[in-house]
């Protein structure tokens, strides 16, 4: 397989750098000059193109395509349907594991959802193909779509999200609201959302007799690995899967999806190499989304303003044929104290394509409910928001009473409330206006992400001539990997980041672990600190126990390793070159390994989370109610910066959905038909810049020793929780009308 | 059936000749020309992910039929650096942080150079914002982008009044 | 997309023999045409490229004082044409308050009167919809109908028509010039598009063939210029169709209105002129009562199409506050957001 260059040239890459540097992507010049090849860009020679034909029914079975109508279109070279398409070795809807999703692979004639994809058109363009698929024509047997959440019979899930129990509690919510000076209860409604990544899902796949070599964007790529050598029979190292970059994924490329084991079916089928790119609308079915909620909130608080109850129940939806349930209630039990918590889940089953984790999944709905609640016991109880969320500050995580392993949440609140302003806010709704009359409304949320850690492996190699190379298959979806894990790889053999090349991005290295969970650099980053510690120790050996070494002897002192060459630790006057242990000892490399994944005994002592404070700006038209976020701080800590640049942008864009979830995106579906309206990006709205006219993102300083050695928490999910409620009670704030119906348009915001 | 047309593409002109009318211009310059650089987001002009600039202006390179813009100058961002020397909105949107994914980036600075050529915004970062609400970013990357892009104008202003001088 | 012929006449009198051919379809920027095409909403047999003919991209200063704009004129040429904006300046924000810069470049003045509803069900195929196929009912009834029409709308339509442009021109009564086999003629633009009536597929009244060449303002409009306004309700900040607009213009005689001109968008399948509403303020002062008395006229035969009752409140208060903008004198320079509610308020860096 050919190299992939993730990076530029060296000459753009700056010298010294090491863990808390503001580099900039080291990849900015590859993809700022188009020259960064994503899955899509790829055009092996002999490739034909894929185009889906995807269901417009949400449940039945296709009866009829018109096969010959588009074999006659010129330039069509297939038409794979179930009748001809190949038999996977595994029944893709056997659930061998919980992350095992079902897909809708040509195996049958059955339609479970809207946008299912019913066949494939491959052609010699992709115009050929793209029509080929619209002249099928389906036909149905229709059977009543089951759409929305009410109606359907409920259920208690096994689990939600990846594997949470759907009840939790301590303490006795009953008691306590019933002891409560102050109850409130409410209901708060999320609509189903799609990643929308700007990437469509993309497959290049060609065979080579059972080896496949496929460029799609991954989140995953040992798990696709796996995936797809179970469906086609292979060996996981028969996969070759390059995914240097991603046009974005936000979950929905965490797992490999049905349309692109449609492209490696397609490419069998026709004996050539065979590209499929999902169209805009077709997202909106077989790649995930986020399934809707309505959350029931009760509270208690006594006359301090101190919760004495705090229940959370979701009711969402998850597919007809498959388990994933939004586990909306779980940041309950991780934010504010209360002597009794309980959470709860139940789901309907409806005719949607599965839900799956997208950005902040759980987090994400339910902090927005979380926060929007917590403000209106506030309102009840008559205090500011802020103070009576510092009244509320749990020092013990609610729901296992441990301590956390670091917390600098206060610290969030004051540093964003000084940059905000907040202390000049009155107490009472609807008492700000600005010098054209619009309305104006100030609310906070808090922010928390858990700190969690997947299994990653990396591989790490010190040459003679004193440079390494670092490997491991991470993934850069936007985050910044190519750039942090670079940092840390530098740190790790005590080299400059020029002194060091890093690989990454294919599936023939080193299983770093799937990028998700805000997980990806403490797992891969430890990964490669330990590889680096490895190599580190095995030089250390040769010239602590070589007498021609100054570094003889030292063995229990030890040695540090810096700028490529190790020191004494007890005497730095005494060191030695990298280059030179490794010549004296006749060596041309050192090759060390390392693995990232979470200490048992930490976690189970503490609890660990990220944390943070967002404060929104709103504006609202009096009469119209358009509404404008127009200033946004948010304060946020997350143990160790690996590079303060890249954190920066993964809070704003957090921020930013944020944004989107209070006020902007939502799928429309029709109740009769089971689709999807607004399947593009015309109608499914999402911010654009105008939309973001003022935003900051404070990095406040936390030090975790307990989190895992680099002490590294995640960011790239904690900017969407706090901020959705943050501008909804905003909102309210502005305009006295509490809206508990996300996204919060203008119909809902104009009083008759 | 094929058609023949005469395009400039970053600065060299050519025949194209097109097996079939149908083909827009990003699918042309995407699956024929290997010029891969621009992106296919939506595909029906709602994300501004493939703004080339087409006779100096930028425009929806999905929403173009390659056969009806025979004869046009296409710069897309393949050709916007100098060899090794990019352009002053490249080099900002590195600077600032002005992308994430990066897939949506090459239609940002395409649309970006266009803008600064409009000369309607100024360095006035709400009309900066408008004018570059046709690009979406889901990364959500607006504050670095705006602020990249007031920079380079500026850069590209003063630059050009020392060459002036 | 269907496979088609393509043709790229030179002259109007070409095109317009090639244009009358059954299924032939007229080519401009396309912006619209080929998102319908895509989507498999309109499958033309031929595509009759105009772009090249010759004299219809010129933005004509007429000696009368009106303006002629040759249909090939792209949005964005026209909004930014000074003369042009500073004489209607109201025109020029709706302009710039549609769709986003490069789709402005892009489309032209009458491909912008040509466009087609938004509305999801007639976009979608597998939906049944008056517009596409006759006769097969409207699925936008009974299903999300939170955007759609309040005014003018049928049992057999209730879609509305999404152009910014097309609102303060027919405020401003504009007059579409045409060409087709027959000849040529001119109409006023207040009644070129047709409401659904039992025969919503017929969008305008364009005969087969007929080609739009040019769109004039007479002299009159420029007479507003002091007092017009174009206000805009999204749902985002930019880059959306409007949920409900309204142009306003006023012309004062002392400190009289002596004319008034309202038109509303995105509440009808056409550009909606209330003309009684006009008649109301003709004499009056302008202050909120006479606004809100001639918002409550422009609305009073409103009625919600499905669940959207709001955007006939919205509307009446659309209506006044682009009254009460137009009132206050149109700003020396063109909002920093056109139309939007917020236009002018933000100073942030």
């Amino acid at each position: 397989m050919p190299e992939i260059a993730l990076t530029q040239a060296p000459a753009h890459v700056r010298m010294g750098s090491s863990i808390g540097q503001p580099l900039t992507r080291r990849e900015g010049v590859l993809k700022t000059t188009g020259a960064a090849r994503y899955a899509a860009d790829h055009h092996p020679p002999g490739m034909a193109y894929a185009a889906l034909a995807v269901s417009s029914i949400a449940r039945g079975r296709v009866v009829a395509l018109d096969v010959a109508a588009a074999k006659d279109h010129p330039g069509v070279i297939a038409v794979m349907t179930p009748a001809n398409a190949p038999k996977l070795a595994l029944d893709p809807d056997a659930k061998l594991h919980p992350f095992m999703f079902r897909l809708d692979v040509l195996q049958n004639d059955k339609v479970r959802y809207a946008n299912q994809p019913i066949a494939v058109v491959v052609a010699d363009t992709l115009e050929a193909a793209t029509e080929g698929a619209a002249l099928l024509a389906p036909r149905y047997e229709t059977e009543p779509a089951r759409v929305g959440l009410d109606g359907h019979e409920r259920f208690a899930p096994q689990a939600v999200g990846a594997g949470r129990p759907a009840e939790e509690s301590h303490g006795d919510v009953e008691a306590g609201l019933a002891s409560a000076s102050r109850r409130i209860e409410t209901v708060y409604e999320t609509p189903g959302q799609y990643h929308n990544a700007m990437e469509p899902h993309a497959i290049v796949a060609a065979w080579d007799g059972d080896t496949l070599t496929i460029d799609t964007p991954s989140q995953g790529m040992a798990f696709a690995q796996d995936r797809i050598a179970g469906l086609f029979g292979i060996e996981p190292t028969a996969v070759h899967i390059r995914s240097p970059f991603l046009g974005g994924g936000f979950g929905s490329k965490g797992l490999i999806s049905g349309p692109q084991i449609l492209g490696i079916m397609a490419a069998r089928l026709v004996g050539r190499p065979v590209k499929l790119v999902l169209q805009r609308a077709q997202m909106y079915g077989p790649v995930g989304h986020r399934a809707p909620t309505r959350q029931t909130m009760r509270l208690g608080a006594d006359d301090q303003g101190r919760l004495t109850a705090l229940s959370h129940h979701v009711h969402t939806a998850t597919s007809a044929f498959d388990d994933f349930v939004e586990p909306a209630a779980t940041v309950s039990h991780a934010l504010y104290a209360s002597p009794a918590i309980r959470t709860s889940h139940e789901a309907v089953r409806i005719d949607t394509g599965t839900p799956l984790f997208m950005r902040a999944p759980g987090e994400a709905p339910g902090s927005a409910a979380l926060e929007s609640a917590i403000d209106e016991m506030a309102h009840a109880s008559g205090m500011d928001p802020l103070r009576f969320r510092l009244a509320n500050y749990a020092d013990v995580e609610p729901i296992s009473g441990n301590p956390f392993s670091s917390k600098a949440l206060r610290q969030c609140y004051e540093q964003g409330a000084e940059r905000f302003g907040w202390s000049r806010r009155p107490l009472a709704p609807r008492q700000m206006r600005d010098e054209a009359g619009m309305l104006v409304g100030w609310g906070m949320g808090t922010a928390t992400f858990p700190a969690i850690m997947f299994e990653g492996h990396a591989r790490a190699v010190l040459r003679r001539d004193g440079t390494g190379i670092v490997e491991l298959g991470a993934h850069d979806m936007g985050q910044g990997a190519w750039t942090a894990l670079a940092q840390i790889a530098a740190d790790s053999l005590g080299l400059d980041l020029g002194r060091i090349e890093f690989r990454s991005g294919t599936s023939d290295l080193p299983d770093a672990g799937i990028a998700g969970g805000s997980a990806h650099t403490a797992t891969a980053g430890m990964a490669i600190h330990g590889a680096g510690a490895d190599v580190i120790a095995r030089l250390a050996d040769l010239a602590t126990g070589d007498s021609r070494s100054p570094l003889f002897g030292a063995g229990n002192a030890g040695v540090i390793a810096r700028g490529g060459r190790l020191f004494r630790r007890d005497n730095e006057a005494a060191s030695e070159s990298y280059a030179d242990i490794l010549s004296r000892a006749g060596r041309d490399v050192i090759e060390g390994h390392g693995s990232g994944r979470v200490d048992p005994a930490a976690q189970a002592a503490y609890a660990m989370h990220a944390h943070g404070a967002v404060f929104a700006e709103v504006k609202v038209d009096p009469d119209f109610g358009q509404v404008r976020v127009t200033r946004l701080v948010g304060a946020f800590a997350a143990g160790t910066i690996v590079n303060p640049h890249m954190v920066r942008s993964q809070y704003l864009g957090g921020m930013i959905w944020g944004v989107s979830f209070a006020l902007h995106e939502q799928a429309v579906t029709d109740r009769r038909s089971g689709r999807v309206m607004n399947a593009n990006l015309a109608d499914y709205h999402v911010p654009v810049n105008a939309d973001v006219p003022s935003i900051e993102a404070i990095l406040v300083e936390e030090r975790d020793i307990h989190v895992n050695a680099l002490g590294i928490k995640g960011v790239g999910e904690i900017g969407v929780t706090g901020t959705a409620g943050a501008i909804a009670n905003a909102v309210w704030h502005a305009t006295g009308v509490r809206v508990r119906s996300f996204p919060i348009t203008l119909d809902r915001l104009i009083e008759p | 059936m094929s058609l023949s047309i005469t395009l400039t593409i970053n600065g060299t002109t050519r025949a194209v000749a097109l097996d079939d009318p149908r083909i827009t211009l990003l699918d042309l310059l995407r699956e024929r020309l290997d010029l891969t650089g621009t992106k296919k987001g939506c595909d029906r002009g709602q994300c501004g992910a493939c703004t080339v600039l087409v006779d100096g202006r930028r425009v929806n390179a999905c929403l173009a039929l390659a056969i009806s813009h025979d004869g046009a100058e296409i710069l897309t961002i393949e050709g916007v650096a100098q060899g090794d020397q990019l352009h002053p909105v490249q080099a900002a949107f590195i600077a600032h942080d002005g992308f994430q994914c990066g897939f949506c980036t090459p239609g940002q600075i395409m649309s970006a150079i266009g803008m600064i050529a409009e000369g309607q915004a100024g360095s006035d970062p709400e009309r900066v914002r408008e004018a570059m609400s046709g690009n979406l970013c889901r990364c959500g990357a607006y504050l670095g982008i705006t602020e990249a892009i007031l920079d380079a104008q500026h850069a590209i202003e003063t630059s050009g009044r020392k060459d002036a001088a | 997309m269907n496979r088609f012929e393509y043709i790229r006449p030179v002259t109007v009198s070409e095109a317009v023999a090639a244009g009358a051919a059954p299924g032939s379809t007229y080519l401009a920027a396309g912006t619209n045409l080929l998102d319908l095409m895509k989507g498999g909403v309109t499958r033309p047999v031929q595509l009759v490229d105009i772009t090249r003919l010759p004299g219809l991209d010129r933005i004509e200063h007429l000696e009368d004082g009106g303006v002629r704009i040759g249909a090939l004129v792209r949005n964005a040429d026209l909004a930014h044409d000074p003369a042009f904006a500073r004489r209607f300046p109201s025109i020029a924000e709706a302009l710039l308050s549609g769709a986003s810069a490069q789709l402005r470049n892009a489309a032209t003045a009458g491909g912008n009167l040509l466009q087609r509803t938004r509305c999801a069900y007639f976009y979608d195929t597998a939906s049944a919809c008056n517009k596409r196929h006759p006769g097969a009912g409207c699925d936008a009834i009974g299903g999300d109908n939170r955007l759609h029409a309040i005014l003018g709308w049928s049992e057999h339509c209730i879609a509305t028509h999404p152009s910014d442009f097309c609102v303060p021109m027919t405020a401003l009564d504009a007059v579409v010039e045409i060409e087709g086999p027959q000849g040529r003629r001119a109409i006023p633009l207040e009644q070129f598009h047709r409401l659904p009536g039992d025969n919503p597929e017929r969008e305008t009244v364009l005969d087969r063939g007929e080609l739009i060449t040019a769109i004039r303002l007479p002299p009159e409009a420029a007479a507003f210029a002091p007092h017009a306004r174009y206000l805009k309700v999204r749902e985002r900040t930019s880059y959306a169709f409007a949920v409900v607009s309204a142009a306003a213009a006023l012309r004062f005689e002392g400190d009289v209105i002596a004319e008034a001109r309202i038109a509303l968008g995105s509440v009808a399948l056409t550009p909606w002129r209330p003309r009684s509403a006009e008649a109301t303020l003709a004499g009056a002062r302008p202050d909120a009562a006479a606004f809100r008395h001639a918002a409550d006229a422009a609305l009073a035969d409103a009625r919600p199409s499905g669940d959207n009752a709001f955007k006939i409140e919205l509307a009446r208060r659309i209506v006044v506050r682009a009254l009460t903008l137009a009132a206050a004198g149109t700003p020396a320079r063109m909002p920093a957001l056109p139309a939007s509610p917020f236009a002018g308020v933000m100073t942030h860096a």
